[in-house]
This record gives structure tokens, C-alpha cells and sequence, in this order.
């Protein structure tokens, strides 16, 4: 999960990462109002998971409160790459002097955790890492080591800090491993971290992303959701425990496994590509599991998409046998009813296939065709979903 | 031969006791993998009886291989326990340890495959993995063990699933083994790791890699099939329709920015003189034309 700003700038604030004095805002009187709490010149930020905002108008300086409500009435509402502004942080003003980027992240390219530093912050870090490598400090730390205050201080000379910061951004370097460690983050990065005209070091932007498989020992982490954004479909998928992503097509997919789900998708994306460009509506994974409830979740789920013409229901039998899938599938359509109005497309292959094709065969339901190959079902529903 | 595994191979089952564990050590004794005994804390000195066997459960990995012999362990232990587990055997220096368990926190799993390097003793497969097979010799993990036989393919993936559906595309011919590797972002055990050993292997005459979106495991692994595989190896890489930012079902498998496409794999792979399949049925009608059957 991506964390807006002031969700990292707040998790900073209480791991002792040094940060300014700030609000959020939904409205403009309420920009106003933490203007006036922080009092003098304020910052007003656009609140969206995307980068690029201040390009593209969502960062304002206020000069006073009145202005700040000015400033975040306009900033409100306003569309920053499709991402619809619905908070405002309103954020002290801090006369700037150096900007730099301080990150750690999970580098899975190298199965460890990475620190990335620079004095050159401020801009587009990956442009820096393109047009000036040698600015931008990459070093290893072990998953098991961490970061001590000696580590930081090595990690922040081989970064080339001037000698008057380098104590302090190591300090500070330290209180962000605690964020990522503590978190269960797999980044953190602040950019800028900036000295101010009078000598303090202070993170000014924050990104952390979290990881979702933590949840369970996490449980500060689910109040940090926005509920807001998500899809009414995944919001409910969710709800229901199931692995499910909303894709912008009309071919309902349902299949067991991460990667033949992942596969599936782009077998129908092929097939369509025969019927009127018809694309995959969804990715949703039931699992090995896939008993009747779990298969009717996610029949109803996307029986509910208004996007869907045609689903396509691809199973590869492993543990959970063909034959128990076949009657997840019937007990799935029993339990929907009047709303299963979809044409369905079944491929079953793998453990028990025989038996459950049987059993499809045997229940013979009006909206349920098999076929025998991944490829061939995949056009069929293809086909459907272009009707 | 084989790959990790063989016949003799002597296996442990951490999380024996657990409704997943007890399931999943019965199929494999079904097919054939010498299960010697499990490790459950706290339930030291039990018997469990699995089908006609008796199994000595240990409260450590350490005291179940200096009773057993055993010199791989399966781990079916949940996510908030899995870190203490795999520890546990890295401390007691255990070959090769598959991890199944789905769900780990990555700062678990980078926590505990940099304790394996440090102490240089235990391979880790997985997490969130299906595990491995040599068909016919042994079976640790999940995958189904009568899809096909032996034979001379080796196949390497991200995916169960696909692991399953490729054996079966080309259950004719058959594997020397099938090693899943697992979708999380962090694994002990990568594509190259398995590349190099089929590709040592007498018995893989050719090698089928899936892959998946997300990372740069593929491209590596492409770099290192041109400098060190002679072997024929074909690939299936899944996610072309994946939006950017978006997991895909497996924590790994996610496209960010313009880094980890499907596309970006496949470039990869081919200027490597891998040929790559469309679909699944493509990749395995490739693998019968380079073994002309």
C-alpha cells in the first residue's frame, strides 16, 4: 500500500524523523483554520498517490490564512493525472537553504535492503540516477544488520553530505530505518530533505510505501486505507477474501493460481484481439481452495461488474480436484440464481478433469458452455463478450 | 538425476501437526518422498501416525536431523510463524529448506535468506512456492505428483499453477524436475539458481522457464542463459495485460513505472535465444519441436 504524504509525514513525526508542523484539509474553511493554528507563511499540497504535482499547480504557497483557504479551494477537486485532489496539507513554511534525497527500500534485484542518497535532491531522483549516477549513493544493508548510527554515518560520507549536516542526516538516517523496520515499510524516501537557512534538517516530502502481507501484525496499518479511492468491486472482492484487481475489459475472468490467472488475461487478450478488441474485465484468483462459497463469491463479484459480458472460469486442477471445482461451480450457480445472467465459459483441465466435466455436463445449466483447451475456451468467451 | 532432490532424499515437515501440514505430508508419502518427521514446538515427543507411518514429531529442526538423518525440511508453517521456523533450520545448518507458506512479510523473508548467507549451510526455496519434484524420486511441497512422469525436461517457474499446466501440456514426455520457485519479491532460490543446475544436470536434456511480471529476475536470468546455458531453453513470461502499480495475486508481481513488464522479460529472453511462447499450449508445442516429439 502507497501512503499518501501526510500519512508518511505523520509516521515520521512518530518514529522522531524531524518534520514541520501541519494539517490536512478537506475544505477550505479547514485549510484556513490549520492555517491559522500554524500561523505565518503555509504550503499547500495536493494529497494524491502521483507524482508530478506541483508541475501540475498542486503545490501553493499561502501567504496568510485567507490566502491559504484561496489556495486549497482551487487546489480541491482538481484533477492531477486522473487522480482526484480530495485533501490538502497544509504544512509550515521553511526558509530553504539545500535540498536533498534520502531513501531505503527492499532492492529485489539483489534480495536485500538498499539506502540511496544524495545532496542533490529535491527533483525527479530517477533522473539523477539517469543523468548523474555518481550523485546518487546506493549501499547495500543487511536485512539482519539494519542501520546503527555507525552504518548511517559510513552510508552518509560515502554520499558525500557537507561535514556541518552529515551528524544530523545521520541521525536521521537511523530514525527512517526505524520507520521502514518497525512499519514493515518496502520504502521510504524523503525528497527533499532539506537544511534550512538556520542549520536544521527536516523531511519536507515523505513516500512510504507498506507491505501488505504485514497486515497481520500491523493493525495501525488498515486505518491508513483509502477507502475513498478504492473500487466498489475490489472494496467487496476484498471484503470477501478474494484476490481480485478491476481491469478495464468485458471478459469476466476467474482461474486458480496468481500466474495461470495472470496467463489467462493475456490468452483472452489475444483472442479478443479476433472479436472486436474485447479485453479481460478483471484478475481474480480463487486460490487453491476453490469450495463452492469461494467460487460463488467470486462468480457474484463479477456478475456484479456492469463492464462484463461473458465470464471465463479457467481452472487448473491440482489440489483441489477438477470434480470439486465442478461442483463449486454448479452449487455457485444454484446459490446466485435469477443473477447469474452471463454466459459462462469453463475449461477444466487437471486432476479429476473427467469427473468434472461430468458433473457440468450432468447439471447441462443454459448459461454454462465447456470447452477442453485453455486457448479454445479463451476465444470462446472472447467471442461471447463481442456479441 | 534430478535437480536439489533425489530418492533418497530424507524430509522433514515443519508444521506436521497443522491441518496444511498433515494434508500435504500425506500426499507426499503418497508419492513417495521419504517423510522421516516433523517439527512442531512444544509437541516434541509425539507420534503422529499418517497412513500407516509413524512419524516422530521434534521441537527443534536440529533435534529431529540428529535423530532422523533428515537433510531437507518443508516448512507449512503460517506467516507470523514462518521467520522463526526458517531460522530454525538455518541454525541447524539443514540443506535445503522449501518454504510453502503464502503471506510472509518480506522484511521476514530478506531477513532470513540474509541469515542463510551468513552462514552458508542451507538453500532456500520459496517462499510462497509450491515447491519441487522429481517425478517418480520425491515430491517436497504441494505439486500435484500424478500429472506426469519422469523424463527429460527440466522447468523452473514463479507459478504454481503454470508449473501444473506445463507439466501437463507436455505430461508425454515428462521431467527430470520441476522446481517453483515461488512469486513473492524475495526468494531463496532464483531462475538462475535452477538454470545453472539443470543445465549441470546429465538427465535435462531441455529447460522450460516461466516467469512473471515484476523485478528484474528474468532478465537476469536471460543474461545468464547467454553466457552460460547451452542447453535449448524455452520461456513463458505471464502479465502482459497487468496495469502498472497494480499485484497481481503473487506480493512480487507488480509492473512499476516501466520496470518489471512482461514485455521488457520477453525482449529479454529472446535476445537471448530463448524462444518464447505466447501462451502456455505455444511454449509447450516449442519445447516438442526442439525435442521433435
Amino acid at each position: 500500500m502507497d501512503l499518501f504524504e501526510y500519512q508518511a509525514r505523520d509516521l515520521f513525526e512518530k518514529h522522531g524523523v524531524p518534520v514541520l508542523a501541519a494539517a490536512i484539509a478537506t475544505t477550505a474553511d479547514e485549510a484556513e483554520a490549520a492555517a491559522t493554528k500554524i500561523g505565518g507563511k503555509v504550503v499547500v499540497k495536493a494529497q494524491v498517490k502521483v507524482g508530478g504535482r506541483g508541475k501540475a499547480g498542486g503545490v501553493k504557497l499561502a501567504e496568510n490564512p485567507s490566502d491559504a483557504r484561496e489556495k486549497a479551494g482551487a487546489i480541491l477537486g482538481m484533477d492531477i493525472k486522473g487522480h482526484v485532489v480530495r485533501t490538502v496539507m497544509i504544512a509550515a513554511a521553511a526558509p530553504i537553504e539545500a535540498e536533498y534525497y534520502l531513501a531505503i527500500l527492499l532492492d529485489r534485484s539483489n534480495r536485500t535492503f538498499l539506502v540511496m542518497a544524495s545532496v542533490s535532491g529535491g527533483m525527479d531522483i530517477e533522473e539523477v540516477a539517469h543523468t548523474a549516477p555518481e550523485k546518487l549513493a546506493k549501499i547495500p544493508v543487511s536485512a539482519v544488520d539494519g542501520i546503527s548510527l555507525s552504518k548511517a554515518s559510513e552510508i552518509i560520507k560515502a554520499a558525500n553530505f557537507p561535514a556541518d549536516v552529515a551528524d544530523q542526516v545521520a541521525h536521521v538516517l537511523v530514525k527512517l530505518w526505524e520507520v521502514f523496520q518497525s512499519e514493515d515499510a518496502t520504502l521510504v524516501e524523503v525528497n527533499p530533505l532539506v537544511k534550512t537557512k538556520d542549520g536544521k534538517i527536516i523531511a519536507l516530502d515523505g513516500k512510504v510505501t507498506l507491505d501488505d502481507n504485514a497486515d497481520f501484525r500491523q493493525p495501525d496499518h488498515e486505518a491508513l486505507i483509502d477507502q475513498a479511492a478504492e473500487n466498489p468491486l475490489e472494496a467487496a472482492a476484498k471484503e470477501k477474501g478474494l484476490n481480485y484487481v478491476k481491469l478495464d475489459g468485458e471478459v469476466g475472468i476467474i482461474g486458480n493460481g496468481a500466474g495461470l490467472v495472470m496467463s489467462t488475461l493475456d490468452v483472452v487478450a489475444y483472442a479478443g484481439e479476433k472479436h472486436g478488441g474485447v479485453r479481460p474485465a478483471n484478475f481474480l484468483d480463487i486460490g487453491g481452495g476453490a469450495s463452492a462459497q469461494v467460487m460463488a463469491d467470486g462468480l457474484s463479484i463479477i456478475l456484479g461488474d456492469k463492464d462484463v459480458k461473458s465470464v471465463f472460469v479457467n481452472v487448473f486442477g491440482g489440489i483441489t480436484a477438477c470434480d470439486a471445482v465442478a461442483t463449486g461451480i454448479v452449487q455457485a450457480l444454484e446459490l446466485l440464481g435469477p443473477k447469474a445472467t452471463k454466459p459462462i465459459v469453463v475449461r477444466l483441465d487437471g486432476n479429476n478433469v473427467v469427473e468434472g466435466r461430468a458433473i457440468l455436463n450432468k447439471a447441462a445449466h443454459p448459461l454454462v458452455q465447456q470447452l477442453d483447451t485453455m486457448d479454445g475456451a479463451a476465444d470462446r468467451a472472447a467471442e461471447l463478450a463481442a456479441k | 538425476m534430478s535437480i536439489f532432490l533425489n530418492e533418497n532424499t530424507k524430509v522433514i515437515v515443519q508444521g506436521m501437526t497443522g491441518s496444511e501440514g498433515t494434508k500435504h505430508t500425506r500426499r507426499m508419502l503418497a508419492s513417495g518422498t521419504k517423510i522421516v518427521g516433523g517439527v512442531t514446538p512444544g509437541k516434541g515427543g509425539q507420534v503422529v501416525e499418517i497412513d500407516g507411518h509413524n512419524l516422530p514429531v521434534f521441537n527443534t529442526v536440529a533435534e529431529a536431523m540428529s535423530a532422523t538423518g533428515a537433510n531437507a525440511s518443508v516448512v507449512f508453517v503460517p506467516p507470523k510463524f514462518a521467520k522463526a521456523a526458517v531460522i530454525d533450520a538455518i541454525d541447524a545448518a539443514m540443506p535445503l529448506v522449501v518454504v510453502i507458506t503464502e503471506g510472509i512479510p518480506v522484511h521476514d523473508s530478506a531477513s532470513f535468506y540474509a541469515y542463510s548467507l551468513t552462514k552458508g549451510t542451507t538453500q532456500i526455496v520459496g517462499p510462497n512456492c509450491p515447491g519441487l519434484i522429481s517425478p517418480g524420486k520425491s515430491n517436497i511441497g504441494i505439486i500435484p505428483s500424478d500429472i506426469t512422469g519422469a523424463g527429460p525436461i527440466g522447468l523452473v517457474s514463479k507459478s504454481g499453477t503454470l508449473t501444473y499446466q506445463m507439466m501437463y501440456e507436455l505430461r508425454d514426455i515428462g521431467f527430470s524436475t520441476a522446481v517453483g520457485i515461488g512469486g513473492d519479491p524475495v526468494i531463496g532460490t532464483t531462475h538462475i539458481d535452477c538454470l545453472k543446475a539443470f543445465q549441470d544436470d546429465p538427465d535435462t536434456q531441455a529447460i522450460v522457464m516461466i516467469g512473471e511480471i515484476g523485478g528484474d529476475a528474468e532478465e537476469r536470468a536471460a543474461a545468464f542463459i547467454a553466457e552460460y546455458v547451452t542447453k535449448p531453453v524455452v520461456g513463458y513470461v505471464a502479465g502482459f495485460t497487468a496495469p502498472e502499480g497494480k499485484t497481481m495475486g503473487h506480493a512480487g508481481a507488480i509492473v512499476s513505472g516501466s520496470s518489471g513488464t512482461a514485455q521488457g522479460k520477453k525482449d529479454a529472453l529472446e535476445a537471448a535465444g530463448v524462444k518464447v511462447g505466447q501462451t502456455p499450449s505455444e511454449t509447450a508445442r516449442l519445447m516438442r519441436a526442439i525435442l521433435g516429439r
